[in-house]
C-alpha cells in the first residue's frame, strides 16, 4: 500500500491517534500561545491609533480573527460531518464533534466584541447588520448541534445525527447570508463598515495576520484535546484505555 | 409476498394518514386557535391604534402562521413512531423519500393550509391593506411548505428523542430565518408600493429546490436515528 | 501605562472584548483536560471495583464460582 495512505489508515486509529496528538498537542499550546501574545503586543502597543476610531480599532484583533475562526471551524466540523457519513471513519466523528464547542466559542466572542465594538462606534450595542446577523445565526446552528449532539444517548449514532445537521446547515448557511443581505438593504440605509473602505497599514495588519495565526494554531490544539478527552470515552471498554488509566493511577498512588 | 407498486403505497399512506388526522380532528385546529391567539395578543400589546397596527400586520401573521406549523410539527413521525409504523416504512422495498413526501404533503394539507384559510381573518384583526392580502396569501402558500420540508428534516433527526420540543425549535429557527426575510419581506414591499416580484419568486426557486432535497434528506436523517 | 490601559477614552470597551477573548477560550482550553481527568477517574474506579470483585470471588470456596460467570 501507498505509504501516505497507510498512514492515513493507521492515523484512523483511535489509540495511535491519541498518542500522536498527545505528542503534537504541548507544542500546539506553545506555538498559539506565543503568537497571541506577539500578535497582541503588536496590536495593542506597535500598532498606532486608527485615525478615524482611534484605539477603538484594537478591538479588531480579537473581533476579526474570530470571526474567521468562526467560520473555517464550520467549514472544518461540516468536512469532517462529511467524512464520517459517507465513509463512516470513527475519527472523523470525534473530530466534528470536537470542534463544534470551539466553533461556537469563537462565535460566541465575535458577537460579544462585535457588539462592544458597535457601542462607542455605532452608538448601540446592536444593529440588525448584515454580518452580525448571519453570525448571531451561525450562533444558533453551533448550538443545535451541540445540543442534538448532547440529546441522543448513543454517542456515534449522536455524532451522526448532529453531522447529518452540520451538513444541512451548510447548505443553508449562503442563502441566510444573501437572504440577510438583502433583508438589510431593504430595510435601512448602510451601517457603518467595521473595516471602512480605507486600506489597512501594514503596521496594522500584521498583528491581525498574526492573531489569525494563533487562533488557527489554537483552534487545532484545543481539537486534538477535545479529540483525546472524547476518545477515551468512546472507547473506555477498550484495552489501551485501561492501560492509560491504570498508568495514570500507578502514577498517582506511586 | 410480493410488494405492491409504488404509487399503490403512497395512495395507501395517504389515505391512512387522512383517515387518522380525521379521526382526531380536534388536535387539527389546535395550530389554528394558536396563531389566532397570537395574532390577538399583538393589539393588547401595542395599543388599539389602526396605522401601527397596520405597520407590522403581515410580519406578525407570518411568525404567527409559522409558530403556530412548528408547533405542529412535533406529531409529523411522533404516532407513527409510537405504534411501529415508522420502523415499516423505513424497511419497505419503496423508495423511504417518496413515503416521507407523502407524510409531509399530508401534514402540510391538515396543519399549514387550514392556516392559510384563516390568514385573511388574521389580516382582518390586524388591518392589513386589502391590496397586500393576495401577496401574503402566495407568500403563505410558498413559506408553509418550505417549512414542513425544511421542518421534517429536523423532526427526523429528534424523532429518537423522547422530549425533543425545545431542541426541535433551535433546530428549526435558524434554518426557516431565509424564509421568513422573503415572506415577511414580500408582504411589506408590496405594502410599501414596491416591487415584490423578486422575494417571491426566490421563495418559488427554494420551494421546488426543498421539494427534491428534503425528502431525500428526510429519509437520511431518519435512518440515521432509527438505527 | 494609565493611558495605555485608557486606550483614548474606549478602554472599557477594548479591555472587555480582551477579557471576553481570554477568558472564553481559557474555559475551552480547560474543558477538555476536566473531560479526560473525569473520564481516566471513572475508568480507574471502575478496574479497581472489577479487581476487588475479582478478589471476593477467588478467595471463595470454588463452588459459587460458575455461579458469577
Amino acid at each position: 500500500m501507498n505509504p501516505l495512505l497507510l498512514w492515513f489508515h493507521k492515523l484512523g486509529s483511535p489509540p495511535y491517534f491519541y498518542r500522536l496528538a498527545g505528542r503534537f498537542l504541548p507544542w500546539l499550546y506553545a506555538i498559539a500561545l506565543i503568537s497571541g501574545v506577539v500578535g497582541l503586543y503588536g496590536g495593542l502597543v506597535i500598532a498606532p491609533a486608527d485615525y478615524q476610531q482611534g484605539d477603538s480599532f484594537r478591538m479588531i484583533y480579537v473581533h476579526v480573527p474570530c470571526a474567521w475562526m468562526s467560520l473555517f471551524v464550520y467549514a472544518f466540523m461540516a468536512a469532517n460531518s462529511f467524512v464520517a457519513l459517507v465513509w463512516r471513519i470513527k475519527l472523523s466523528e470525534t473530530l466534528a464533534m470536537a470542534s463544534a464547542p470551539i466553533g461556537a466559542a469563537f462565535t460566541f466572542i465575535t458577537l460579544v466584541s462585535g457588539s462592544l465594538w458597535g457601542k462607542p462606534m455605532w452608538g448601540t450595542w446592536w444593529t440588525w447588520d448584515a454580518r452580525l446577523t448571519s453570525e448571531l445565526v451561525l450562533l444558533f446552528l453551533y448550538l443545535g448541534v451541540i445540543g442534538l449532539y448532547h440529546a441522543i444517548e448513543d454517542t456515534r449514532q449522536a455524532a451522526r445525527a448532529a453531522a447529518f445537521l452540520a451538513l444541512v446547515g451548510v447548505v443553508n448557511l449562503p442563502i441566510v447570508h444573501y437572504s440577510v443581505v438583502w433583508w438589510n438593504t431593504l430595510h435601512q440605509g448602510q451601517t457603518v463598515s467595521l473595516m471602512g473602505q480605507s486600506k489597512i497599514s501594514s503596521s496594522m495588519l500584521w498583528p491581525l495576520l498574526t492573531m489569525a495565526f494563533a487562533t488557527h494554531v489554537y483552534f487545532f490544539a484545543s481539537l486534538l484535546a477535545r479529540a483525546r478527552a472524547a476518545l477515551l470515552a468512546l472507547e473506555s471498554g477498550k484495552d489501551w484505555v485501561r492501560g492509560i488509566a491504570q498508568a495514570r493511577q500507578a502514577n498517582a498512588h506511586g | 409476498m410480493k410488494p405492491g407498486t409504488t404509487s399503490a403505497a403512497c395512495t395507501a399512506l395517504l389515505r391512512r394518514d387522512l383517515a387518522l388526522t380525521w379521526r382526531r380532528r380536534g388536535d387539527a385546529l389546535n395550530p389554528l386557535l394558536f396563531a389566532v391567539i397570537v395574532v390577538a395578543l399583538f393589539p393588547f400589546a401595542l395599543g388599539p391604534d389602526a396605522q401601527v397596527l397596520e405597520r407590522i400586520a403581515a410580519g406578525t401573521i407570518f411568525v404567527a402562521v409559522l409558530l403556530a406549523a412548528l408547533l405542529s410539527l412535533d406529531s409529523l413521525f411522533r404516532s407513527d413512531l409510537d405504534d411501529g409504523s415508522l420502523e415499516q416504512l423505513v424497511l419497505s422495498p419503496h423508495p423511504l423519500s417518496l413515503l416521507l413526501a407523502c407524510k409531509i404533503a399530508i401534514h402540510w394539507l391538515t396543519t399549514a393550509l387550514p392556516l392559510i384559510v384563516i390568514a385573511p381573518l388574521l389580516a382582518m384583526l390586524l388591518h392589513l391593506p386589502d391590496r397586500v392580502l393576495p401577496v401574503l396569501l402566495v407568500a403563505l402558500a410558498l413559506a408553509t411548505p418550505l417549512l414542513s420540508l425544511i421542518g421534517a428534516i429536523c423532526v427526523a433527526l429528534t424523532v429518537a428523542l423522547r422530549r425533543s420540543g425545545m431542541l426541535l425549535t433551535l433546530l428549526v429557527l435558524p434554518l426557516i430565518v431565509p424564509v421568513l426575510i422573503f415572506g415577511a419581506g414580500a408582504c411589506n414591499a408590496a405594502q410599501a408600493g414596491l416591487p415584490y416580484g423578486a422575494p417571491l419568486l426566490w421563495l418559488g426557486a427554494w420551494l421546488v429546490l426543498a421539494l427534491v432535497l428534503a425528502p431525500l434528506a428526510t429519509a437520511a436523517a431518519l435512518k440515521i436515528s432509527l438505527t | 501605562m494609565a493611558e495605555f490601559f485608557h486606550m483614548g477614552g474606549y478602554g472599557a470597551y477594548v479591555w472587555a472584548a480582551y477579557a471576553v477573548f481570554a477568558i472564553a477560550l481559557i474555559a475551552d482550553a480547560l474543558t477538555p483536560l476536566w473531560q479526560r481527568r473525569g473520564t481516566l477517574r471513572d475508568i480507574a474506579a471502575r478496574l479497581r471495583r472489577d479487581a476487588s470483585r475479582d478478589g471476593t470471588i477467588k478467595s471463595r470456596p470454588s463452588g459459587t464460582e460458575d455461579q458469577t460467570q
